[in-house]
């Protein structure tokens, strides 16, 4: 099998911490939202918006370590379509990694809450107060965030379907443990 | 003689009498504001009343004449958010089925300064009262008198948040009442 390079661990590290937060944030949105007002539904909507713009600094961390490290070309067997779709999607992944944490911010601040990140450093809101703009941005952050989602389910079962039907390395050399000791 | 002359200085004083002592001016609502600061998971949130009503009989010559007594109708709070509105009408809140108004009564007011004054009286919310000292400034424009002013009040204090809203660590036991009013100024 010719060499086609790996990811290295900082790439492979963030990927995972990344896909832990984004998992675990689209849940505990999910969740948030429908609960009546209580102590705990505003420590939810706070953790929320942490995890939020950590995701976002997190992306912004990975995208620099993208352009700055070439990943490994994709496996020779795989067709056109199938690479640009790989490609399209990953770019789409990207788009909304940031789309969705800025859409959440704009709209919390549209909404009139400042979002303070850990409590402790306050992000300046780029909008005022609107309640009509809170609503447009309501939607927006969550419609975003449900293609966010249909895209994670997408990529995940991409790299299981290489695994498993195509049995190339593509799932492996993000998940190092599968790779074939040889 | 006499008798006219007790008259006459009786119907001087009756006369007399507005002068010294202000008439009682309604605040002009449009122009006026209660609004309160605290903060939510260390996040500044700003609120207000839209109705109240203030009574106010000042005269900065005589501060310590002062009657004024200020009623806030607690069911108007707006928080720009339905749902923190409904919640805070609610009886571990505001309460104000049992308790629809807050009331605030100027017991005594100083002078602390060229222009500045500190107020001191019962303030009345959800059955409880407490003396607050509230410093404002005042201000005379355009037949106008502008009073400003803000105090800190412990919510807790007030059993305003009660239950599992006591955690002062989603919301802060600390706000902040910022008041303006504008009355019409008698000359």
């Amino acid at each position: 099998m010719p060499d086609r390079g790996e990811y290295g661990a900082t790439a492979i590290g963030l990927h995972w911490l990344a896909a832990a937060l984004i998992v675990a944030n689209l849940a505990l949105g999910l969740y948030m939202v429908d609960l009546s007002l209580s102590p705990a539904k505003l420590r939810y909507y706070s953790w929320h918006k942490w995890a939020g713009v950590t995701i976002f600094l997190l992306s912004a961390l990975r995208l620099l370590w993208r352009l700055s490290h070439r990943a490994p070309a994709l496996p020779d067997s795989m067709p056109t379509w199938q690479r640009a779709a790989a490609h399209a999607s990953h770019h789409l992944l990207y788009l909304l990694f940031f789309a969705v944490p800025l859409t959440g911010w704009l709209f919390s601040s549209a909404a009139g809450f400042q979002t303070v990140y850990f409590g402790v450093v306050p992000i300046p809101d780029l909008l005022d107060k609107n309640k009509e703009l809170a609503d447009v941005l309501k939607l927006v952050h969550r419609s975003l965030t449900y293609g966010l989602a249909a895209l994670v389910v997408l990529h995940a079962a991409a790299a299981i379907k290489h695994h498993v039907v195509d049995n190339d390395d593509v799932l492996a050399r993000m998940l190092p443990f599968l790779k074939p000791r040889s | 003689m006499i008798a006219r002359l007790l008259a006459a200085a009786a119907a001087a004083l009756v006369l007399a009498l507005p002068a010294a002592a202000q008439a009682p001016q309604k605040v002009v609502a449009e122009k006026s504001h209660i609004r309160f600061a605290f903060k939510q998971m260390n996040v500044p949130v700003e609120g207000r009343f839209r109705k109240f009503d203030a009574t106010v009989a000042f005269d900065p010559r005589k501060p310590e004449a002062t009657k004024a007594e200020f009623e806030v109708d607690l069911a108007s709070i707006d928080l720009g958010n339905p749902e923190g509105e409904t919640e805070a009408r609610r009886k571990p809140w505001l309460n104000v089925e049992a308790f629809p108004r807050a009331k605030f009564v100027a017991a005594s007011v100083k002078a602390t300064g060229p222009g500045r004054y500190e107020a001191t009286g019962p303030l009345s919310i959800k059955g409880t009262s407490l003396t607050i000292t509230a410093p404002f400034t005042l201000a005379d424009a355009g037949g106008m008198r502008t009073v400003e002013g803000q105090f800190p009040l412990k919510r807790l204090q007030f059993r305003i948040g009660d239950g599992p809203w006591s955690d002062t660590e989603t919301v802060a036991d600390e706000v902040t009442v910022r008041f303006k009013f504008v009355i019409p100024s008698t000359p």
